[in-house]
């Protein structure tokens, strides 16, 4: 290994951690997006992307994609390869002086081939240039309409090889969007890319959530003119609901065995958090008082439940166990903490706190009790981690309407996706191994 | 992606459509005329007279339609961050408590709404002690909770669709809807 990317691992390890917090992702990055990056720092791997050979005659561009991919994370330095003498697409062409020269510690190259049978193949090589060694190879032979996905899989490959982290970038997102009096609920690629609509309404569709296994989306939707659970298998289309019980039936998450969803239902009493089978049936009851409580999320183990309540006054973070029984506050800072989510390792909360009238997104680290207030507000909302737990994912409104924003979970670094236009709300990162064949 | 701009930038037309197109959210109160004499095309003309008369005359029929009745207040406005029912709101809850308690037939739905400067999954909850609260006013007044379904749209269905207080103070509120309305 490149002595400079072991001495960046070792960086990583001794820091715990904090040069990987430098991770941002724009989930919708585009043209039409103004990638705000309000703080940057630390050290970014430079990296050199070769065009692969015979990409300009294939259907699909490859390499831009995978340079658009590692530049958003902030981890990656894009090493300009222009003068250059020989473009290698092959190791035998590779002047590993030509890289040491430039300061590149890894070099991406690679070839594009058409197959008698119509599909391509891809092959990519990643090389340590210090070391003059190769770090990985792999060959793919894919339709067209399956390259950019495989973009995203070499992507993947050189975050991992050279982080030794899971990348996120064949993973994909949900949202609502709005336009104009209609609600779309969308799901797309983690880039944005590829956004398909799986359900289109004229009444509000609310808070998407994954299953476990990325093949259903829960959500609430307001067709029959009270909210309802519906829980909708995207490989089939078929739409259940699974929740529709007298008043209220809102703010679903699922256990992690994807078995369960814990609701907020107002069929009893104001809103109390239940547990229902995530096929529909009879709800079993978690909590009882006589104030909201509402907003609950599994926790990692499926033991506790986290929840909003009201009982002290205005809402703030608790937590029962599953089946019930004793409530623990969680927050004590502030007076207006909602919206809980769970990090992938369990360890943190991200939440939505309210401060001198601004929506901010913070976290929880639920062993010590510490909070950190990771953005600015003034009405930022539906936190929600990469599957990595290295971003997290929010709603930014402003005027009215929603874009989104990402912060890294330490909130170091914080970017804000603008788009010139369109109300996007609620996003909702799937898990990993969802992405769709193409 | 071309996709998701052509899709953003028509949302961008849309909503800049809608911004300037006054919403109906005041359903409840634009129902005078009973939906039913509107589904046929070819309306007999008894039929068009006997409207005519409905409209022009008094409508003694349905004290609920009556725009002289308190009965025809179907709102309740709230502060910001509260579900305090004022105290200016108490004759109308006063008219609806009594009249369902005229009409034992009759249900109603309480819908709460929030302004849309909380978390969204949490306004949900305000809308619905919104509503709770406008139960438990009419509950004390003799009218059993059998009767009352409350409902939150938290801040998804605003009255108003600007983003100042007047608009704001609009949205905050509990609408009151019989059962067919």
């Amino acid at each position: 290994m490149n002595p400079a990317i072991r001495l960046f691992s070792l960086q990583r390890t001794a820091v715990a951690g904090l040069l990987a917090l430098l991770v941002i992702f724009s989930p919708l990055a585009n043209a039409q997006l103004t990638i705000d990056v309000t703080t940057s720092a630390g050290r970014q791997i430079p990296i050199a992307i070769i065009s692969f050979a015979n990409e300009i005659n294939a259907p699909q561009n490859i390499t831009p994609v995978i340079v658009e991919n590692l530049k958003r994370t902030g981890l990656f330095r894009i090493v300009n390869t222009g003068g250059i003498t020989t473009t290698p697409t092959e190791p035998s062409e590779i002047n590993f002086l030509d890289w040491t020269s430039r300061s590149t510690e890894a070099l991406v190259i690679g070839s594009i081939n058409p197959t008698p049978d119509g599909r391509h193949e891809i092959r990519f090589r990643l090389f340590d240039v210090a070391k003059q060694s190769q770090l990985t190879a792999m060959t793919y032979v894919v339709s067209a309409t399956q390259m950019r996905a495989t973009a995203h899989k070499i992507s993947d490959e050189i975050y991992e090889k050279l982080l030794n982290e899971k990348g996120i970038f064949s993973t994909r997102i949900a949202y609502v969007l709005k336009r104009g009096q209609r609600y779309e609920l969308q799901v797309a690629d983690a880039d944005g890319f590829n956004p398909q609509t799986v359900l289109s309404s004229l009444e509000p569709i609310r808070s998407p959530k994954w299953s476990p296994d990325g093949s259903k989306l829960a959500y609430v939707s307001f067709e029959s003119q009270k909210s309802t659970v519906i829980v909708q298998d995207l490989v089939t289309g078929q739409r259940s609901t699974v929740s529709n019980f007298k008043g209220d039936n809102y703010a679903p998450n699922w256990s992690p065995d994807g078995s369960k969803l814990v609701v907020a239902l107002s069929k009893d009493a104001v809103s109390q958090i239940y547990v229902i089978p995530a096929t529909g049936g009879a709800a079993v009851r978690v909590t009882e008082s006589n104030s909201i409580d509402t907003n609950a999320t599994f926790t990692g183990d499926g033991k506790d439940i986290i929840f909003v309540s009201d009982r002290s006054g205005g809402p703030q973070l608790y937590s029962v166990p599953a089946t019930g029984g004793t409530v623990k506050r969680l927050t004590f800072e502030g007076s207006y903490n909602v919206n809980p989510r769970m990090s992938p390792d369990g360890k943190y909360v991200a939440f939505v706190s309210r401060e001198a009238g601004k929506l901010r997104i913070a976290t929880l680290e639920l062993a010590s009790g510490q909070i950190n207030v990771l953005t600015d507000g003034p009405l930022d909302d539906s936190p929600s981690f990469s599957p990595n737990g290295r971003t997290i994912l929010y709603e930014s409104k402003a005027g009215g309407r929603g874009t989104l924003g990402a912060v890294s979970a330490d909130g170091r670094v914080k970017q804000r996706l603008s788009s010139q236009a369109g109300d996007v709300r609620e996003p909702a990162w799937g898990p990993y191994g969802t992405s769709s064949a193409r | 992606m071309k996709k998701l701009i052509i899709g953003i930038c028509l949302a961008a037309l849309l909503s800049a459509c809608k911004s300037t197109d006054p919403v109906k959210e005041t359903k409840v109160e634009d129902r005078s005329p009973p939906p039913t004499s509107t589904v046929s095309g070819g309306t007999p003309p008894s039929t068009r007279g006997t409207q005519d008369t409905q409209i022009k005359g008094t409508p003694s029929g349905d004290p609920l339609k009556d725009p002289n009745s308190p009965l025809s207040k179907r709102v309740i406005y709230f502060d910001y961050d509260k579900d305090t029912v004022k105290a200016e709101y108490t004759a109308v809850i006063q008219a609806h408590a009594n009249y369902l308690s005229q009409n034992r037939g009759r249900k109603i739905r309480l819908e709460g709404h929030a302004d849309e400067r909380g978390s969204r999954e949490y306004n949900m909850a305000l809308g619905q002690r919104r509503a709770d609260a406008v139960r438990k006013a009419t509950a004390v007044l003799g009218v059993g909770n059998e009767r009352i379904e409350t409902l939150s749209f938290g801040e998804d269905k605003p009255k108003a669709t600007g983003h100042d207080e007047a608009a704001w103070a609009q949205n905050r509120r509990v609408e009151i809807r019989y059962d067919g309305e």
